[in-house]
């Protein structure tokens, strides 16, 4: 039942398979009503602020054009927002009005405690101990928005265990919960729902390169954490096969780079683990990339040629943040900051880069370390 | 053994019980069959065991830490089996486990070192069909998964008691009568409830239902205090069901 190649699946346990089936069927006949995509449509464009703008950043790059898909301006501050709302409209369609989900950086639990206090869900956010330390403000946002943010102190106390833990609820609660899942990872269906609901960011960019320059990017970069802003703007680019599609992994996180096929959270793909098949440890200043996992479909992308996967150090991420800051006037996330990294040295002239989101999240950690 | 206590086993009721692999369960594992129990689950520890509730899932972060990946784990399964050379011993663990081993490497090399079925809480049943195993269902199956599963289970099916992770419970959960009533109503398979069940009192309610119990995260506490302890409540709890 492999959705990409050989990558994907349902490695889950069976309470949850009747589940995932329910949420398969769900969003088929979500996708094909009309009223659904009027639906998100009309919260995308009045409640997020879609659609973000394309901005020319002419003095971070002299000499390229590297435009940037300014996902940073969206309602809560990034990509996830576009996800959280999309799986909170199939969340009422399918009547669970309890909503867990794990997060990182802390973006995804922003965005998901968002939707869950405008649709009035119940809303449980995991979080490991390490990120919320690193992710203060983003953990005081979720608070305010209502949401219970229930920290999870063992093993890597970051992405990983959040997500574990997230999945353990959901398997706990299955009758009432649905798991809004924050990338484009897990079981099927969601690693392809999670794609649907970001490819808005590639078909906008498209449109609006097309607009702009009159022609197509050289090379579409986005960072890859679970990867799913990465494959919301690649899925606007991927017919167009003489773009090329850059990944970005954190270094110390390279799933793609250094990984191995192995099953983590549901699925198959390539991740960071040993011989014997047990999870190997993240690292990353970003907390949204510290995972040592992708989505599938990266993992497929990958071995048939048509994405190619670059990784960006801590301290170059950390030199592009400040770059992007005093030439644009812009304070990037962390995350988006290693995409920025490659894109500067990429040998490609027009290039479209995916800022994810903004970077206030991250002032304590950056200020640290300067 | 079964000599020293003649009414064992009266009421015909299996009792399972999880170690997770370490040095320690081979001979952990014979305390508990002294204690009356038919069947050893040998967990195999996974970094990310999605199924497991805090006492098991700690239990496998210390297994790993002391080293027990795989061939470990068949090595604690061979030493187990010279011990028990007539308990069934089934290997329980997930699916990343076999992926990187190599699914029928895994069944042919645990089968020589002794391993008389698998437990994969993970793989859903169309997944891997030639890996002959015993299938778990669980409250949320529908009928026909049900069907599925005990079609081709080998022996008996786990109902998984709750909707819910590994980890002991204070009662049965009152959703258990109807679905094992369900489970039954398709097949005849002998049916083994496990999950929660941390006592003899649950022991025996389950018991009451089921063909069979399996304490897991008790025994596992219990397991950590010594092979004394383990025997002792093993016993009470063959005791509780055969009553
Ligand atoms: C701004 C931003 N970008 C990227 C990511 C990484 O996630 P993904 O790879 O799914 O886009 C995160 C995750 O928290 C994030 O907050």
């Amino acid at each position: 039942m492999s959705d990409f190649g050989d990558y994907g699946g349902r490695y889950v346990p069976e309470t949850l398979i009747p589940a995932l089936d329910e949420l398969e069927r769900g969003w088929r006949e979500a996708l094909a009503d009309d009223s659904f995509r009027a639906e998100l449509h009309h919260l995308l464009t009045t409640y997020a602020g879609r659609p973000t703008p394309l901005t020319l950043a002419e003095r971070f790059a002299p000499g390229k054009r590297i435009y940037l898909k300014r996902e940073d301006l969206l309602h809560t501050g990034a990509h996830k927002l576009n996800n959280a709302l999309g799986q909170a409209v199939l969340a009422q369609r399918l009547g669970k009005r309890r909503i867990v989900a794990e997060t990182g950086a802390g973006q995804h639990g922003v965005a998901t405690a968002t939707v869950c206090a405008r649709f009035g869900f119940e809303c449980v956010v995991y979080m490991g101990e390490e990120d919320m330390r690193r992710q203060r403000p983003n953990v005081e946002r979720m608070r305010l928005l209502g949401a219970e943010v229930r920290g999870v102190d063992f093993g890597t106390r970051t992405l990983k265990e959040a997500t574990s833990e997230a999945i353990r609820d959901w398997i706990t609660n299955v009758e009432t919960t649905h798991y809004l899942i924050g990338s484009c990872v897990g079981p099927a269906p969601y690693p392809e729902l999670v794609a649907e609901l970001q490819s808005v960011i590639g078909h906008e960019a498209r449109e609006q390169m097309l607009a702009a320059e009159q022609r197509l990017p050289e090379a579409v970069v986005a960072c890859v954490g679970g990867g799913s802003n990465a494959i919301g703007i690649f899925h606007g680019f991927v017919a167009d096969e003489d773009v090329r599609l850059v990944g970005v992994e954190a270094a110390g996180a390279a799933s793609l780079g250094s990984g191995r096929p192995a099953v983590l959270h549901g699925a198959r793909s390539s991740v960071l683990a040993d011989e014997d098949g047990q999870i190997a440890d993240a690292h990353s200043i970003s907390a949204g990339l510290d995972y040592p996992g992708v989505g599938p479909e990266h993992a497929f992308l990958r071995d048939t040629g048509r994405a190619e996967y670059r990784v960006a150090t801590d301290e170059e991420a950390l030199a592009a943040f400040q770059e992007l800051a005093r030439t644009e006037g812009i304070l990037p996330a962390l995350e988006p900051a290693h995409a920025l990294a490659r894109a500067r040295d990429l040998d490609a002239e027009l290039i479209l880069v995916g800022l994810s989101g903004r970077g206030d999240k991250d002032l304590a950690e950056v200020l640290e370390r300067l | 053994m079964s000599t020293s206590n003649p009414a064992r086993g009266v009421s015909g009721k299996k009792l399972v019980i999880y170690l997770v692999a370490e040095p320690e369960t081979p001979d952990l594992a014979q305390a508990a069959v002294e204690g009356g129990a038919d069947v050893i689950e040998l967990g195999f520890p996974f970094s990310d065991p999605l199924a497991e509730g805090p006492v098991i899932r700690r239990a496998s972060e210390r297994a790993l830490a002391r080293g027990m990946r795989t061939h470990a784990c068949l090595d604690v399964l061979e030493r187990t089996r010279e011990l028990l050379p007539e308990t069934p011993i089934v290997p329980m663990t997930y699916a990343a486990i076999l992926e990187a081993y190599g699914y029928e490497r895994f069944v042919t090399d645990a089968r020589k070192r002794g391993a008389t079925s698998f437990i994969l809480v993970d793989l859903p049943v169309e997944e891997q069909p030639a890996l002959r195993r015993i299938q778990l269902v669980a409250p949320t199956s529908t009928e026909e998964r049900i069907r599925a599963a005990a079609e081709v289970t080998d022996g008996w099916l786990y109902l998984v008691s709750v909707t819910g992770t590994t980890g002991a419970r204070t009662e049965l959960s009152p959703t258990l009568p109807p679905f094992v009533q369900r489970v039954r109503a398709v097949t005849d398979v002998p049916v083994y409830v496990g999950f929660g069940i941390s006592t003899h009192e649950l022991a025996r309610a389950a018991g009451g239902l089921a063909d069979g119990v399996i304490v897991g995260s008790r025994a596992v506490e219990v397991a950590e205090t010594g092979r004394d302890a383990l025997r002792d409540f093993v016993a009470s709890l063959r005791t509780a069901l055969d009553s």
